[in-house]
């Protein structure tokens, strides 16, 4: 039962300077658009219609990359206070609260990650889907007042078992109706074939995420949830663009070499888990190099994997192809269908636990609020923990408490897998 | 139920498990045969290295050894990672089991209620730990919150159980939060409330808390300071859930024996 720690060895992604390159070229583009005001340049939310925006020759910059950069930085815990004190409760999204506190206080991490670059750029017009939450919509509406520039968007239903065609349907109008309102500001006609040229690079790009992720299948892991959700970057922030789809044809071959040599994250892993919810960003590396410590793979997760989009809606209109892949995700579907999807991954990944972060201002991606965990547990003898913490308020997270028991639900596997090796009861 | 029973002027080898927590230190030095030969507990401090020196010191004078052998070590909690001894270490999460497990060999749901923590273990009839919950990031059914209540009343938490004996009338104390509670006692003191209610109150405050965690299942256990040192709470606990609550020897000292347990079984080679 006695475990020590081994100490803890990251292996570097040697594409994690292509991923530098290619992220400092994007933010150059939208610092000098910004600055020359052209091309315009549109707000999106991650899962917004990016493509949409790209056929009409908006540049499209991502709040929400912005903010977990704040909180990757731990710069988040310095700005949070600022939208609190504007109004902005510590009980909401903390990446909008970090993000409107950092305009309020004229800070941006980009600035020391990018040298040269002093704000975030300009937006001519703020677009959102609520399909990843609520809040979206306040934290643009913030920008709209501030900046006196129009917000947009589509509503997304919630809680969806199956999804149909009439839900497709009303968001593929909605969707239909922001092109005049988008015309109007980017001054550029709507073109039916711009947009499916964008849509055929999401394909390309979220596809080939999708083959890195699925590597991870093979024993040991090639790549952690922590590596993931650096180099997921492009498939949010530079999804539709010939940029991504050569990053991800080049991370594959790394990950394709890894698994050919047996190489995984994390060396001698002992034990695969899954992550449920969003990453802690200010304790990112921390965490990577605990489990690598732990000689544990957190191999799938619900984060990452929803950006495996799905573009499968046979049809014609490419409007109606969009809505699917916006809708066809994780956080916008009911219980079951998610207790579903969960199952499923832990089979395919051969994963031995669920790891449940209860993200304390992000409800719709803490999963473990609605029984999910003692569902998974009763009705699969599946191993579950639940961790609270938040995503970038790390006032909200204990490192001691959430330590102690994740050691211990390692403990845990391990005294149960000497007992089915040994044949003990 | 084991008794500890210093063995005076023998040359003995010795297990040690050092359990060092918010509060205090527990140790517990257990024989060959993993019987119990002394405990003690310290404050803990700020210098968690020290305060597992003085907790191992002082057992191993309890236990009256003429020339005392560590043969095996294990930390466990808050400090585990700050012994000064060669140790192996193993989480508070599972000793606690392990300790419970030993004194109570049957399935069964363990309560341990700390000074900082409260923990829920779930264990099958065969020892293994199945599942666990801690509470949240909050003081609310922990220890620190009886010691806050004794800080507001400027009464010492030694005087608790004798006074909430004396409680005729229920009254509720309704808020998760620490802070807020101390809030409503004050309230309560203006309206001229029994003390006595009050810190009846105070422990049914803790225990909802902790009902709140978890449907705490089959047989119970309780462990932890809290059952200790507070006899008429585990009354309210019995009461509150309708049925008996079992409480092992030392309760305060489970995690610690739990962890002098792990050390015997890995110089032996077994596991739990």
């Amino acid at each position: 039962m006695s475990e020590t720690r081994a100490p803890a060895a990251y292996r570097k992604i040697q594409s994690a300077d292509r991923l530098r390159d290619i992220l400092g070229a994007q933010y150059r583009r939208l610092n000098r658009a910004s600055d020359e005001r052209h091309p315009k340049i549109a707000w999106c939310s991650s899962m917004g219609p990016v493509e949409l925006l790209l056929s009409l020759g908006f540049l499209v910059y991502f709040p929400e990359n912005h903010a977990a950069l704040l909180g990757a930085t731990r710069t988040a815990n310095n700005c949070i206070p600022a939208a609190n004190a504007a109004g902005y409760s510590p009980e909401i999204c903390s990446y909008l609260t970090s993000d409107i506190g950092a305009f309020i206080r004229k800070e941006t991490p980009l600035s020391r990650a990018y040298p040269g670059l002093s704000s975030v750029p300009r937006p001519d017009v703020l677009v959102h889907n609520t399909n990843q939450c609520r809040d979206i919509q306040d934290w643009f509406a913030w920008y709209s007042r501030e900046l006196r520039v129009p917000a947009m968007g589509i509503a997304t239903p919630r809680s969806l078992g199956e999804i149909t065609q009439d839900t497709l349907g009303n968001i593929a109008g909605q969707m239909k109706r922001l092109v005049p309102r988008l015309e109007e500001v980017s001054g550029t006609r709507f073109d039916i074939d711009a947009l499916r040229t964008a849509l055929d690079l999401s394909k390309k790009c979220t596809s080939l995420w999708g083959r890195i992720l699925e590597a991870n299948t093979s024993v040991p892991a090639p790549l952690s949830f922590f590596d993931h959700t650096v180099h997921m970057a492009p498939a949010v922030v530079l999804r539709g663009s010939e940029e991504a789809v050569g990053y991800y044809e080049s991370l594959l071959r790394e990950v394709e070499e890894r698994v050919a040599r047996g190489e995984g994250a994390v060396a001698g892993e002992r034990f695969r888990l899954y992550w449920e919810g969003m990453p802690i960003w200010g304790r990112l590396r921390d965490l990577a190099e605990f489990f690598i410590g732990l000689r544990t793979a957190v191999a799938a997760s619900t984060y990452c994997h929803s950006w495996m989009l799905n573009w499968t809606e046979p049809s014609e209109d490419p409007f109606l192809t969009l809505a699917r892949a916006a809708t066809d995700i994780f956080i916008v579907r009911d219980e079951p269908a998610k207790e579903k999807i969960i199952e499923e991954t832990v089979e395919r990944f051969g994963l031995d636990g669920v790891l449940f972060h209860d993200a304390r201002t992000c409800p719709f991606n803490s999963n473990s609020r609605y029984g999910l965990p003692e569902r998974l547990k009763r009705r699969l003898g599946l191993p579950a923990l639940t961790i609270h913490g938040d995503l970038n308020d790390l006032r909200c997270y204990s490192e001691e408490q959430t330590k102690t028991q994740v050691e211990a639900f390692i403990e845990q596997l391990a005294a149960s897998s000497r007992r089915s090796r040994s044949g003990r009861p | 139920m084991e008794k500890a029973r210093p063995v005076r002027g023998r040359r003995a080898e010795f297990f040690a498990g050092i359990d060092i927590g918010s509060s205090t230190t527990k140790a517990v030095l257990l024989d060959v045969r993993s019987k119990l030969l002394a405990s003690a507990v310290v404050r803990s401090g700020v210098d968690f290295g020290s305060a597992a020196r003085r907790a191992l010191r002082k057992a191993e004078a309890a236990a009256g050894l003429a020339a005392p052998r560590c043969r095996g070590l294990t930390a466990t909690g808050y400090g585990r990672h700050n012994t000064p001894f060669e140790a192996s270490v193993v989480t508070e999460i599972s000793c606690h089991a392990r300790g419970s497990y030993h004194h109570f060999p049957k399935a069964h749901t363990l309560v341990d209620i700390g000074g900082q923590d409260s923990k829920v273990v779930k264990v099958d009839a065969q020892g293994r730990r199945t599942d666990f919950k801690l509470n949240r990031k909050c003081a609310a059914g922990t220890g620190a919150f009886l010691e806050e209540i004794a800080h507001r009343l400027r009464i010492s938490l030694g005087r608790f159980d004798a006074l909430a004996r004396k409680s005729r009338k229920d009254i509720e104390l309704g808020s998760y939060c620490t802070v807020f509670t101390a809030t409503e006692i004050l309230a309560r003191v203006r309206q001229n409330t029994a003390v006595a209610d009050i810190i009846k109150a105070a422990y049914s405050s803790v225990i909802k808390r902790v009902l709140e965690m978890d449907p705490l299942d089959g047989e119970i256990v309780l462990s932890g300071g809290v059952a200790a040192h507070h006899p008429f709470f585990i009354s309210l606990f019995e009461i509150a859930i309708g049925r008996r609550i079992f409480i092992p020897p030392l309760p305060q000292l489970t995690g610690a024996w739990g962890a002098a347990l792990f050390a015997v079984e890995g110089r032996r080679g077994g596991d739990a």
